[in-house]
C-alpha cells in the first residue's frame, strides 16, 4: 500500500505540538502587552486640544493654584473644567489680542463653553470621586503626575483596574500629609530630604504612610462596590 | 435484522453480548462500512437536515439574545434562573452516563460496555457542549465570559473562588477536556482501521491525519492501553465529582429546597439515571437502522435497564428524603416548600415528575418489559421528560415563593427559552448525524477482543 504521508510528517507532526504551546503562550504574552501599551490606554499621548493649553505654563511658571481652575475638587466627585470666564479674567488684559487665545474670546462672546477633549477618562460604571481621595492625603501629582512640567496634558498613569487597585490595597505606600496635596514638586520622604509632619521628621515613607493612615482613618477598601455601584 | 432477535444464550455462543457468526473481519467490515458507505442515504440526509434546521432556531435565539441580553427569557424577580440553568444541568446529566460507561465499566471489566462505549462517550461530549452553552448564555455580558476563567489581566482580580459558580467552571471544563481525551485516544486504532479502508484521497487523508500515524504495533498497542487506563482512572472520579459540583449551586445557597446535603449523591445518581435513558433512546433507533443487533443485543438492553432501575430507585429515595428533612427538621419554611411543589401552582409539574421518574419506570423491574426495545425505548423518553421536570421543579418553584410574600411570583418561559432549548437538541442532533456518518459507533477495535480469534473460528464453523 502506498504511503499517504512523505516521512517528514512525522516531525513536522511532533513539532507542531510542541510549538502550539508556545505559540498560545506568546499569543497570550503579546495581548496582555498590547493591553497595557501606549496604544491602547494612551498613556503619555498628549491629546489635540481646541487651544493648546499649557499647564506648564500656568501651574508651573506662573505657580497659579490648581483650585483656582479646578474649584470643585476638594469638595465634589468631580474636580471641574473652569468656566471661559475663569480664562477670561485674566486673558481680557493679558494676551488680549492673541491670535492663539481667539476661541476662548469666542467662546466668551458667544456664550458657548470651550469643548476640550477628555484626557482621563475612567472606565464605565466606575464611581470615582476627588474629593474623598483629596481628603484622605493623596496628591494630585501622584494620579495625575508632574502637571506642571507638561505643555499639553497628557495621562501619567494607565487608569487600568489593576492600578487603581494597586493603590487600594496599600494606601499608606501612596499618602501624604494633607499640606502638600497640591504641591507638585513633593517628593515622598527619604534620608536625605526628610518630611516633617506635625512636629515629626520622616526618613521613610512606610512610616509616614502607617501614621498617615492612622490619622486620615484611611481603610484599605477593595470590595467591588467601593467603585461599582 | 428484524427486531425479535432473540439474545444467545451464554451456554451456546461463547460471548453472550455479542450474536450471530462474527470473525475479526466481519466485525471490521460492518462497523467500518457505516461510516465508509460512498453513498449516503436518504434516511441520514433528511434526519440531519431535521436536525441541521432544528441548530438555526438555536443561532436566532442566541444572536437575538447577544442583541438583546437576557431579558427576553422568562427569568426575572424572584427567578433569576430560568430554562437556562435547567437545561445547563439536564445536559450535562445526561453526559454522565457515557464517562459512566466508558471508565468505571471499564475498570471493573464490565465487557458488554465495549459495545456500547464509543457511542455514549460522544454522546457526553456533545451533550457537555449543549450543557457549556447555557451558563455562557445566562451570564449577561457573554463577551466578558473569559472573566471566569483565573486569567492574568488588567483588573487585578480573580475570579470568586469561594463560589460554586467558579468551581462549574473547572468541573466542567476539565469533564469535557478529559471526555473529549478519552474519546479521541479510543478512536486512534479505529481511525487507522478508516483509512487503511478509505477508498477516496481526501477521506484517506483526514482519517490519517487523526490517526497519528498509527501502525498497531505492539509498542503502540501496549502504550494505548497504558494511556486508555490512565484516562479512564483520570476520568472515573469525575463521574462522581462533576454532578457534585453541578449540585453544589444549589446546595450551598440559603434556599429552601436547595440547602440540603443529600444533594451531591442525589444529583449524581439522577445524573446516570438520565444519562442511561439517552443511550437508551438513541441507541434503539440507531441499531435498528444500521443493523447492528449482533453487536448491541438485547442483553446489553437489559443491563442499562437494570442500571436505569438501580438509579431510578436512588433517586426516589432522594425525593423522600428531601420530604422527610422538610418535616424531621420543623423548619416551617422547608416544610412550605414542600407542601407548595405539591400542591403549589406548579403542583401538575411536580406530579408529573413523581409518575415519570418513580411510578412509571417500576415497570423495569418486569423481564418482559426490559427484553421490548419499543418498549424501552418509550419508557427512556418519559425518563428523560422526568429528569428534566426535576430540574424545573427543583430551580422554579424554590425560588418563586421567596422568603417574604410580597417577593413571590411566578415564573413562564417565553418563545426564546423554548427555541434556546429545540435549538440545543438540534446541535445536539446534528453532532451526532455526523458522528455516526463519518466514525465508527462501536470501537471496531475493542469488538474485536470481544469475538474469538479466526484460528479458531476457522475450524470450528458450526
Amino acid at each position: 500500500m502506498a504511503q499517504i504521508f512523505h516521512r517528514s510528517t512525522n516531525t513536522l507532526s511532533k513539532l507542531s505540538i510542541f510549538g502550539a504551546v508556545f505559540f498560545l503562550a506568546g499569543l497570550g504574552g503579546i495581548a496582555s502587552l498590547v493591553i497595557r501599551s501606549g496604544f491602547y490606554t494612551q498613556i503619555y499621548v498628549a491629546r489635540e486640544q481646541p487651544i493648546p493649553f499649557s499647564h506648564k505654563h500656568h501651574a508651573g511658571g506662573l505657580g497659579i493654584d490648581c483650585r483656582y481652575c479646578h474649584t470643585s475638587v476638594e469638595t465634589s466627585s468631580f474636580a471641574g473644567i473652569p468656566p471661559t470666564k475663569t480664562c477670561m479674567s485674566c486673558h481680557a488684559q493679558i494676551w488680549a489680542d492673541s491670535p492663539t487665545l481667539e476661541p476662548v474670546r469666542a467662546s466668551f462672546r458667544s456664550d458657548k463653553s470651550i469643548e476640550w477633549n477628555r484626557v482621563h477618562k475612567v472606565a464605565d460604571f466606575v464611581y470615582f470621586d476627588h474629593s474623598i481621595h483629596i481628603t484622605k492625603g493623596v496628591g494630585c501629582a501622584t494620579c495625575h503626575g508632574r502637571i506642571d512640567q507638561m505643555p499639553l496634558t497628557r495621562k501619567q498613569n494607565t487608569l487600568l483596574m489593576e492600578w487603581c487597585i494597586g493603590c487600594h490595597q496599600h494606601p499608606e505606600e501612596n499618602l501624604r500629609p494633607r499640606s502638600e496635596i497640591f504641591n507638585m514638586a513633593y517628593e515622598q520622604p527619604s534620608a536625605s530630604a526628610p518630611v516633617v509632619h506635625r512636629g515629626e521628621s520622616y526618613t521613610r515613607q512606610a512610616a509616614l504612610g502607617a501614621v498617615l493612615m492612622e490619622e486620615y482613618k484611611v481603610q484599605s477598601l477593595t470590595a467591588c462596590a467601593t467603585c461599582h455601584r | 435484522m428484524s427486531d425479535e432477535h432473540k439474545p444467545v444464550p451464554a451456554s451456546e455462543g461463547e460471548n453472550p453480548f455479542i450474536g450471530g457468526e462474527h470473525t475479526y473481519a466481519t466485525v471490521t467490515d460492518k462497523i467500518a462500512a457505516i461510516a465508509l458507505a460512498r453513498r449516503t442515504s436518504k434516511g441520514w440526509v433528511l434526519g440531519f437536515l431535521f436536525s441541521f434546521a432544528l441548530m438555526q432556531l438555536l443561532l436566532v435565539a442566541v444572536g437575538y439574545l447577544l442583541y438583546k441580553g437576557v431579558g427576553i427569557w422568562g427569568i426575572n424577580a424572584p427567578v433569576y434562573w430560568g430554562w437556562a440553568i435547567i437545561n445547563f444541568v439536564w445536559w450535562i446529566g445526561i453526559g454522565h452516563a457515557g464517562t459512566l460507561i466508558s471508565a468505571i465499566l471499564l475498570l471493573v471489566r464490565q465487557e458488554w460496555r465495549t459495545s456500547i462505549n464509543r457511542f455514549a462517550e460522544a454522546m457526553t461530549l456533545f451533550a457537555v457542549s449543549c450543557a457549556g452553552l447555557y451558563p455562557l448564555l445566562h451570564v449577561g455580558r457573554q463577551w466578558f465570559g473569559y472573566w471566569l476563567l483565573p486569567l492574568p489581566n488588567t483588573m487585578r482580580i480573580w475570579p470568586q473562588f469561594r463560589s460554586p459558580l467558579i468551581w462549574d467552571v473547572f468541573a466542567v471544563s476539565t469533564y469535557a477536556t478529559v471526555s473529549l481525551l478519552f474519546w479521541f485516544v479510543g478512536l486512534i486504532p479505529d481511525l487507522a482501521t478508516l483509512r487503511d479502508r478509505a477508498k477516496v484521497k481526501f477521506a484517506k487523508t483526514m482519517y490519517g491525519i487523526f490517526a497519528m500515524g498509527w501502525r498497531g504495533s505492539a509498542k503502540h498497542w501496549y502504550r494505548y492501553e497504558t494511556a486508555y487506563l490512565l484516562l479512564a482512572g483520570l476520568a472515573t472520579p469525575l463521574v462522581v465529582s462533576v454532578h457534585t459540583v453541578v449540585s453544589f449551586d444549589f446546595a450551598v445557597g440559603i434556599v429552601p429546597g436547595w440547602h440540603t446535603t443529600i444533594f451531591p449523591p442525589y444529583f449524581v445518581a439522577g445524573a446516570i439515571y438520565s444519562g442511561f435513558a439517552m443511550v437508551l433512546t438513541l441507541t434503539i433507533p440507531i441499531r435498528a437502522i444500521y443493523g447492528l443487533q449482533d453487536f448491541i443485543t438485547d442483553r446489553h438492553l437489559d443491563a442499562m435497564a437494570k442500571v436505569m432501575l438501580a438509579t431510578g430507585l436512588v433517586v426516589a429515595y432522594g425525593y423522600m428524603m428531601e420530604i422527610f428533612m422538610a418535616w424531621y427538621g420543623g423548619h416551617p419554611y422547608d416544610m412550605y416548600m414542600v407542601l407548595n411543589r405539591m400542591r403549589g401552582p406548579y403542583a401538575p409539574g411536580y406530579w408529573a415528575l413523581i409518575a415519570c421518574n418513580i411510578v412509571i419506570p417500576q415497570l423495569l423491574w418486569s423481564s418482559r418489559v426490559r427484553a421490548n426495545a419499543v418498549f424501552l425505548w418509550v419508557l427512556s423518553l418519559v425518563i428523560n421528560v422526568g429528569m428534566w421536570l426535576e430540574r424545573f421543579i427543583i430551580v422554579v418553584t424554590s425560588l418563586h415563593r421567596d422568603f417574604l410574600p410580597s417577593s413571590w411570583g411566578m415564573y413562564y418561559p417565553t418563545k426564546w427559552d423554548v427555541m434556546t432549548f429545540l435549538g440545543s437538541i438540534g446541535l445536539f442532533l446534528t453532532l451526532l448525524f455526523l458522528f455516526v456518518r463519518l466514525l465508527p459507533v462501536i470501537s471496531i477495535a475493542e469488538m474485536r477482543g470481544m469475538v474469538s480469534s479466526p484460528t479458531d473460528k476457522e475450524g470450528g464453523h458450526h
